[in-house]
């Protein structure tokens, strides 16, 4: 029951304290010591961007309340620590959507802010920060600021996508979007190559406001870059059908750390194919509930336990359009061959829409996401190999899912990083900032 | 829709609580301490569907000021279907030991002001012949133990003082319900290590509304509480008065 504060990728394995914020009128949350401090939200990035070793993380869990909630025009205030999950329970039958949502719906509304997480909708709506109003964002100094685009716009510009270190963002005002129902019309193709998949994205990104695809890590040689499209508009009108099928509830829950032998790569390739293989036809058409629609995982309690103890990596880049069909076609290659493969690996097409963030990621191209679990040294030279690539490729790797970039890429990747600098609170730090100044260190077994 | 009256709102549980009134449509009259949190939990549970959401700051241990308290409870709402007594506080049982003052102290938040509050309150519930009068007791209130009886004594006491006024109103269609958490995850429990018997706010505020809605008197919440605490009173006194607890 105790608040663990580990990231989802459960490493690095950290040593930090914790101080509450509990409530959004109380003075900055100090650690007693002089220690730096880390917001908190809820431990849903992968890598290090939510750690701060030897440090401090800020709880805020307590940080639960809506604020006002005008329902004509679909703004939101809410408290930073409030979930997106806890936000569609209350909009969606009021007839609105958030604007932009990540592949989990446990996530604060504080860190979809600090990583500027995007989603299926990406080349229609770009970032979360697209769709934030203001915010106040409070200061290690005592100084509340709120943050518009018009009002400390800088300070608003480094704290999207500022990775919690800026201050700690107390409250959020969103643009949510009108929706006339909970569905979503979905069609799924199946597609047997890199350039088609790009060929149907093209295809989707005119008349679809959501497209990705899960491609096939572990295909065999000859079929590498097949997966399956998925796109989806939400429905203007609901099936009957439909309707009875509403679960939000989560169904299983991993309790325990699975041993490491369970997902080795016979049993994820069966996965893989399995699930290529499950549709037999083209293309085929349905309407879903939102929930299974956006977030699949969510079932699944705790499913980053399914790795074990040593926990895993994700790796997540974007590498320009016009070289994009070689690079991803040979990130791909190199983790079957390291025999790391992924039970999921996600593709999609990045919009042109510019975010406000400073040190936002999304950017036109495509971007590729899979899970990587730590099989230690091997596993770390794999992903020194995909950065290299991936900054050869002028792309870049997203912080959220990351504890392996180096900081000569960070810099490549991020070259607003040292205006940002002056935007940073003094009080605040982590151990993915640490890592990417050159500051700190990455073993296997940290 | 019930209207339904919170005093400690600002507290974890009586926060999850009243969300889920909220949801439901119900209207709500909300009373601690603090004018800031009392606010922005309004806007809350405005947010989250409440019909209405009335605010009263009061310091319960001003004790005078209790019967104004029903007074201008019944002119915002008129009738009342639920009254929720949720505020409290845990002594530092070894602070109490070395000071009167302190334990007093404790007795009048976590005892004398709930005797209070219900006094004045009954008269109302009397009145109208109707609705739920709910307490937040504890576990710790059914039997003393040296780590924390001061707070047991009063919560202890609150129990028994509840069954009296059960036993008293029943028959006019008023019920009273005395609640009974275990451990929940609360900033009252902030710094104590937490095992598989924790729960969360959520988790019991679910059980109190269930017990409100079906005419519960007594509620051990998680349920499981109910057969460890009777474990507990079965030790005999010799045997427990050598235990460490
Ligand atoms: C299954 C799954 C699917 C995912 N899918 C996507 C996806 O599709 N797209 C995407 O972009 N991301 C995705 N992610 C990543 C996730 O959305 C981000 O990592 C998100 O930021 C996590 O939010 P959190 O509330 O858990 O914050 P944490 O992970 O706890 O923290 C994230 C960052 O936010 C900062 N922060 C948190 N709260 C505050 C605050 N109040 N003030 C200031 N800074 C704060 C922290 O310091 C940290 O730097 C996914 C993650 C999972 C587990
Ligand atoms: N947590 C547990 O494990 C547990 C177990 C069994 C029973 N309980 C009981 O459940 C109830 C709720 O507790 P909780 O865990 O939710 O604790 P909590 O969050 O700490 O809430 C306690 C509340 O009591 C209020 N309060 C204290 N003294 C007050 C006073 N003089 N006047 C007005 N309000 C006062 C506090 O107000 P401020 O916010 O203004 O300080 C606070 O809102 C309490 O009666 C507690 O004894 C708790």
């Amino acid at each position: 029951m105790a608040r663990r504060y580990e990231s989802w990728g459960r490493y690095p394995d950290v040593v930090q304290r914790s101080v509450v914020a509990s409530s959004r009128f109380d003075p900055f949350p100090s650690p007693v010591d002089d220690k730096s401090a880390l917001p908190f939200g809820n431990g849903r990035s992968y890598g290090d961007c939510c750690l701060n070793d030897r440090g401090a993380v800020i709880d805020t869990q307590r940080l639960d309340q809506f604020i006002a909630f005008d329902s004509n025009r679909g703004i939101l205030r809410c408290e930073s620590g409030v979930l997106l999950r806890d936000i569609l329970a209350l909009s969606v039958s009021r007839g609105w959507f958030l604007p932009v949502t990540p592949g989990t719906q446990l996530v604060t509304v504080g860190g979809a802010v600090a990583n500027d997480v995007h989603g299926k909708n990406h080349h229609r709506a770009g970032t979360f920060g697209c769709h934030v109003r203001c915010f106040e964002l409070l200061r290690s100094d005592g100084e509340r600021r709120e943050c518009s685009r018009d009002e400390n716009s800088e300070l608003f510009n480094a704290t999207v996508a500022g990775l919690g270190l800026t201050g700690l963002i107390t409250w959020v005002e969103l643009q949510l979007k009108p929706i006339a129902t909970a569905m979503v019309d979905v069609e799924s193709l199946k597609f047997s190559s890199l350039a088609e998949f790009f060929h149907v994205s093209d295809a989707s990104d005119v008349r679809w406001e959501y497209t990705v695809a899960w491609v096939d890590a572990l295909a065999p040689s000859t079929a590498i870059g097949r997966g399956l499209f998925l796109r989806g508009n939400h429905a203007s009108e609901a099936e009957p059908a439909a309707h009875a099928a509403r679960k939000t509830r989560q169904r299983m829950r991993i309790a325990l750390d699975v041993p490491g032998f369970v997902l080795n790569h016979y049993a994820m390739r069966v996965f893989n194919s399995t699930y290529y293989h499950r549709q037999r036809r083209k293309v085929a058409r349905s309407q879903s509930d939102y929930v299974p629609f956006f977030y699949p995982l969510d079932v699944v309690g705790d499913w980053n336990r399914l790795y074990g103890k040593r926990g895993f990596f994700q790796f997540q880049c974007v590498v320009p359009r016009a070289d994009g069909e070689r690079v991803i076609g040979e990130i791909l290659r190199r983790v079957r061959a390291a025999h790391d493969g992924s039970f999921l690996s996600v593709l999609k097409v990045f919009g042109e829409q510019a975010s406000p963030g400073m040190l936002s990621f999304p950017r036109p191209g495509v971007t590729l996401a899979l899970d990587v679990p730590n099989h230690g040294e091997d596993t770390l030279r794999l992903l020194r190999e995909l950065d290299a690539l991936v900054c050869e490729a002028k792309g870049a790797i997203y912080p959220a899912k990351d504890a392996t970039m180096s900081p000569e890429s960070f810099r490549t990747y991020y070259p607003a990083w040292e205006e940002f600098t002056k935007h940073m609170d003094p009080a605040c730090s982590s151990t993915f900032w640490r890592r990417v100044m050159g500051r700190g260190s990455t073993t296997a077994d940290a | 829709m019930r209207k339904v009256v919170i005093i400690g709102a600002t507290s974890a549980i009586a926060r999850e609580t009243a969300r889920l009134f909220a949801a439901a449509g119900d209207q709500l009259l909300l009373v601690a301490r603090d004018p800031q949190r009392l606010g922005a939990l309004c806007d809350d549970l405005i947010v989250r569907g409440a019909k209405a959401a009335h605010s009263c700051v009061l310091d319960v241990n001003a004790l005078e000021r209790h019967t104004a308290l029903v007074q201008s409870t019944t002119e915002s709402l008129g009738e009342i279907d639920v009254l929720l007594v949720a505020h409290g506080t845990l002594p530092d049982q070894r602070g109490c030991e070395a000071s009167v003052d302190e334990t007093l102290g404790e007795l009048t938040t976590n005892f004398t002001s709930v005797v209070s509050l219900l006094t004045v309150f009954a008269k109302q519930f009397e009145a109208q012949g109707s609705g739920v009068i709910a307490v937040l007791s504890s576990v710790a209130g059914d039997r003393g133990r040296q780590s924390n009886y001061v707070y047991g004594a009063a919560k202890g006491g609150v129990s028994v003082f509840m069954q009296g006024l059960r036993n008293r109103l029943a028959p006019l269609g008023v019920t009273v319900t005395t609640i009974k958490p275990g451990f929940v995850d609360t900033p009252m429990t902030r710094d104590f290590d937490k095992g598989p018997l924790w729960v969360g706010p959520d988790v019991v505020a679910r059980g109190i509304v269930k017990a409100l809605e079906s005419n519960k008197d007594v509620v051990y919440l998680p349920w499981f509480w109910r057969w460890i605490m009777l474990v507990i009173r079965l030790i005999p006194e010799r045997v427990f008065k050598r235990m460490k607890l």
